[in-house]
């Protein structure tokens, strides 16, 4: 019976669809400037979602231990492209370690195992995504790009 | 037949929900979940083990469900019916308990773009290992195939053919008979993957001539876990087991061992049981409402849906224009919005429908997309359903078109 509970728990969440697709989210997945190709980039890495098809590139620059210029390139649904879009904005100038953090921060707020508002308000406008975690089905999507970054970043510290 | 009556045996639409991914698995009968359970309140053991009372009644509900399905799809012999867990570990067994041995260099595999990877992966592997040909039959403009690709295709260098009854992501009926009849007169053996047909259409075994027929129980009512594999008995007879163990052997020495007799060669370690009993209650709940209700009630709706679909002009339907070689399965897109979001709205409104490349990238890759949004019907479904995925594809639409350039 717990499953019959969990989607009407679900259904009463998703009413407002609009916590989901809100303006930042939108604007971002339909005409990102965002989306390019950088020239001579330091670092190139694909992401994928093999199970529904989502396939992103990033591109990195970097200037010292500063993320000097990110790209992207690739085709998703509206939240994978957004979230891509916007932890560009946010990552964009930071240094490796604050990335990180931010990265780190980012996850944990999807996994539902951050909350605190402070820790949330270095996700700048990427809090737009803390709803995501309602649906389940769709928490990879707004993964895809951190995960993709966070591996590129982990490699250059290598 | 009342639609509504029927809806009554399902207990899942107790809930207000709008089914639509039959496709991908069907919906039970109370009636069948009562034999499940009744199988492990009442009749539970190993079969074929004990000399007891109670698993010679296990060996006897798994046995008369093996007789129950040989009759449904009219098979010859009963022992011509291996279960498996689904139509992919049947297909797995005939590609490598069949094609890995008979397929040689240079041999020919034929398969249609249309397969799910199911049906292609597998015979990847084996024309690769074997260094044959795996050659592809693509479908024309209006996603279907034409007799002629099909007869430029299948040759006399051909050795195996594999083709889905049903595309699961385009709803086209395939012409099998024909493909069946010019793969014999070259020589080639045919697996059927009806997986997405029985659900909807009577499969007659003996009537297809195919030599090997696969499908899942989950996608007709039956629980999941169950599959069958359908082989011609000289076929099956010759073939090597392919998962060994347990149950599937005659004398097993220090260094050697001999195997048992059909359907058990093929059948090595304790088995569904309680799948194959909830998949012989199926049976007997699509024959007490009959295909042909079935394939009427369909028609209707899926009818109706098509024309509903057709009215909106930012939506885009892969679907064939001659609706007599089509059924169930309706993928679409809407302008500008990907199916995942498209599926995300659907779903606040409680209409289930899937999205992405359905297991079948190569024929996504082949249409020019990435994925589909794809709604697909079974005789539960009403036009009401219909009604309000319509209404969902609306909100979709406008919810995007404010940001849309």
């Amino acid at each position: 019976m717990n499953y019959l509970i969990n989607i009407k728990d679900k259904v009463n969440i998703m009413n407002d669809l609009t916590d989901i697709y809100n303006d930042i989210i939108m604007e971002h997945s339909l005409a990102s400037y965002n989306k390019r190709k950088l020239e001579n980039p330091d670092m190139v890495e694909k992401g994928h979602n093999p199970n529904c098809g989502d396939e992103i590139e990033i591109e990195l620059k970097m200037d010292g231990n500063i993320i000097k210029d990110i790209a992207f390139t690739g085709h998703g649904c509206a939240i994978s492209q957004s979230s891509t879009s916007i932890m560009i904005d946010v990552l964009k100038g930071k240094s490796i370690e604050e990335a990180m953090d931010i990265i780190k921060t980012f996850i944990g707020m999807i996994k539902r195992e951050i909350k605190d508002e402070e820790e949330l308000k270095k996700l700048e406008e990427a809090i737009a995504f803390r709803n995501i975690s309602n649906m389940p089905a769709r928490v990879k999507c707004a993964l895809l790009a951190w995960h993709t970054l966070e591996d590129m970043l982990n490699k250059k510290n290598d | 037949m009342d639609i509504k009556e029927i809806r009554k045996d399902f207990p899942i639409f107790n809930e207000d929900i709008v089914y639509l991914d039959s496709g991908a698995t069907s919906q039970r009968p109370k009636q069948v979940i009562e034999k499940i359970n009744e199988f492990y309140e009442r009749a539970n053991a190993n079969p074929h083990r004990g000399s007891y009372k109670l698993s010679i009644e296990a060996t006897e509900a798994y046995e008369g469900s093996r007789r129950k399905v040989a009759e449904f799809i009219n098979a010859k012999h009963h022992e011509e019916v291996i279960f498996t867990k689904n139509a992919t570990e049947a297909l797995n067994l005939v590609a490598y308990s069949y094609g890995m041995d008979n397929i040689k260099q240079d041999d020919e595999i034929v398969i249609s773009i249309m397969e799910h990877h199911s049906n292609l992966v597998p015979w990847q592997k084996v024309a690769k290992k074997n260094q044959a040909k795996l050659k592809y039959m693509y479908i024309n403009d209006n996603f279907e195939l034409d007799k002629q690709e099909i007869q430029n295709k299948i040759t006399k260098n051909t050795k195996i053919v594999g083709i889905t009854h049903v595309s699961n992501v385009l709803g086209t009926i395939n012409p099998v008979k024909d493909i069946i009849d010019i793969a014999h007169k070259n020589g080639a053996i045919v697996i059927l993957d009806a997986s997405q047909s029985i659900p909807h259409m009577k499969i007659d075994v003996q009537d297809l001539d195919a030599d090997f027929v696969v499908f899942s129980g989950h996608k007709m009512l039956a629980p999941l876990g169950i599959g069958v594999l359908y082989g011609k008995k000289d076929i099956l007879d010759k073939m090597s087991p392919f998962i060994l163990g347990g149950d599937m052997i005659e004398y097993v020495y220090e260094q050697d061992t001999t195997f048992a007799t059909l359907p058990n060669k093929f059948e090595a370690g304790t088995q569904n049981v309680g799948g194959a009993v909830g998949l012989a209650a199926a049976i007997d709940y699509m024959n007490s409402i009959g295909y042909n209700n079935i394939e009427e009630a369909e028609r209707e709706v899926v009818g109706y849906a098509i024309s509903k679909l057709k009215e909106l002009d930012f939506v885009k339907l892969y679907c064939t224009n001659n609706l007599e070689n089509h059924l169930s399965v309706l993928s679409f897109n809407i302008d500008g919005i990907h199916p995942h979001d498209v599926s995300t709205i659907l779903d606040s409104v409680n209409v289930a429908i899937r999205s992405g490349n359905h297991c079948a990238q190569p024929l996504l890759r082949f249409l020019g997309i990435d994925a589909t949004c794809r709604a697909s019907f079974s005789f539960y479904n009403t036009k009401e359903d219909v009604d309000k995925l319509i209404i969902g594809i609306k909100k979709a639409n406008e919810l995007f078109n404010k940001y849309k350039r």
